[in-house]
């Protein structure tokens, strides 16, 4: 095996807040659908969120979903359908050749809170606190979630990596398929988060939670008017194998990773640096032996918050600024932050351009902050392009971990 | 507390632990584990559904008279009495 080994994407599955499926999503994205909502969150009352709507029966048994967590059957969910679209039902999978990777921005927060509940109703008695807690804490809950009911045997872990967690799950994959660990690995991320009070005080009390008296335009990167994030749950799983193996069974290739790089600011704990964010960039564009103006489409990170969507546009400009072909666009203004999951769903929201050669638009964008002025940022419309053939998708995450994913259509 | 009511009551608690059991045909002469899919795990849960609701505690060493309706029910039975 060789570091040079070709990866390809052979099929994706997802949840997301506006749709259950890549067509749903790409079709949402193209559409203008927001899938921002009000709902209730202990102790918080009504907050604005992205929540998911998949059948989690769908692959799950009672029991087992009552055991485990939202994370988990996000990640069995996701799991399942990329394997189904990749054309590998279980029973053509070699179990101990299947490694499970997913990214996390953390995970253990819903539970524990849930459990703090149940024993405040009986007089925080301890003797009442769940001994599922643990095994649904656990790190690696959800990849282990994942490796239980599909009864895989290769390895299975989480990759805390904060927002950038998305496209580290997928990058781990990479790896390990180039190190001959696995031959198949079911790489992304997944986030729990709306049901944890504590994830939408923390961003309140840091000022960055967003508000707007209409959900679906709450989310607004780039705008001037942006006052924060949404928080939103969601997963995206990517099947991820070296190219000969896929061409050897005749598989469908999505597309193909052409290159990645993850670096660390060493700065701050939540703003991130834009001259390690252009490294990054840099980085990926130089292992995938490209030029900036090689990329399509740039799908931003910008979670709407003042300063940290600046930041970003710094870094893009810096790399990007002379590329007059090169779109731009967000994600997170129709579906909020998805956390741990917001870098694989962002992804696979826009390889879906690989097809239908449109870039998705950033929606709620009605007043273009001057300091976020980038070319070609695609507003409300979709933009139609001659061709598209390199993506590169970025995620950030707080205590400065910066990832880029550079993706190629196929074409042998 | 009526046996009815004492068996309906650990029917209850087995159909929140285990919701994709059919319980229409419990025997209750014949362990809960030979015609449910129940392990450890879920009679950890069924212990702990019987602290919160009734705050009953099953010392470990009593767990084995939880095994059939039947023995729960006559293990249950005195220390049920006073609950509506």
């Amino acid at each position: 095996m060789a570091y040079t080994d070709r990866v390809v994407i052979t099929g994706v599955g997802l949840a997301a807040p506006n749709g259950n499926t890549p067509e749903e999503f790409r079709r949402a994205l193209l559409t203008g659908v927001s899938g921002i909502t009000r709902i209730e969150v202990r102790f918080m009352g009504p907050v604005l969120a992205g929540v998911c709507r998949f059948d989690e029966r769908k692959y799950q048994g009672a029991k087992e979903r009552r055991r485990g967590t939202r994370a988990g059957a996000t990640a069995i969910y996701c799991c399942h359908e990329a394997l189904q679209r990749a054309g590998l039902p279980r029973e053509r999978l070699h179990a101990d050749r299947v490694g499970v990777f997913l990214g996390i921005t953390e995970h253990g927060t819903v539970e524990t809170e849930n459990e703090i509940d149940v024993i405040r109703q009986h007089d925080y008695d301890t003797r009442c606190w769940s001994h599922h807690h643990n095994p649904r804490t656990v790190a690696n809950n959800p990849a282990g979630e994942v490796t239980l009911n599909l009864k895989l045997h290769g390895p299975h872990y989480t990759i805390g990596a904060a927002c950038a967690a998305g496209n580290a799950g997928l990058i781990q994959g990479v790896q390990m398929l180039r190190l001959g660990e696995v031959d198949v690995a079911l790489g992304g991320g997944v986030s729990e988060a709306t049901g944890s009070f504590g994830i939408f005080a923390s961003f309140a009390s840091e000022g960055a939670l967003a508000e707007h008296e209409d959900p679906t335009k709450a989310s607004r990167p780039f705008d001037l008017k942006r006052n924060g994030i949404v928080v939103s749950e969601g997963g995206c799983v990517f099947v991820l194998e070296r190219l000969e193996d896929a061409l050897r069974r005749g598989a469908s290739i999505v597309a193909e990773v052409a290159g990645y790089a993850m670096n660390s600011d060493a700065a701050d704990p939540v703003v991130p640096e834009p001259g390690t964010v252009a490294a990054c960039m840099r980085l990926a564009l130089e292992r995938a032996g490209m030029e900036p103006k090689d990329i399509d489409i740039i799908n931003t990170h910008a979670t709407a918050t003042p300063v940290g969507d600046e930041q970003e546009v710094i870094a893009i400009n810096e790399v990007f600024g002379d590329c007059e072909t090169v779109y731009v666009n967000n994600t997170k203004s129709f579906i909020g932050h998805a956390m741990g999951a917001a870098g694989a769903l962002e992804l696979a929201g826009n390889l879906g351009a690989y097809e239908d050669g449109l870039v998705h638009p950033t929606i709620n964008l009605t007043e273009l902050d001057p300091k976020c002025a980038m070319r070609n940022l695609v507003i409300d419309r979709p933009q139609r392009l001659a061709e598209v053939d390199y993506i590169l998708n970025n995620s950030f995450g707080m205590l400065g971990t910066n990832s880029a994913v550079i993706t190629r259509r196929y074409r042998g | 507390m009526g046996e009815q009511r004492i068996r309906q009551i650990v029917l209850d608690i087995i159909s929140l632990v285990a919701p994709d059991a059919d319980l229409s045909n419990v025997r209750d002469e014949v362990p809960l584990r030979e015609q449910l899919e129940l392990d450890s795990m879920d009679f950890l849960d069924i212990v702990m559904e019987l602290r919160k609701r009734y705050r009953i505690e099953v010392p470990k060493e009593d767990y084995p008279k939880l095994a059939s309706l039947a023995s729960c029910v006559a293990y249950l039975g005195p220390q049920l009495q006073g609950h509506a």
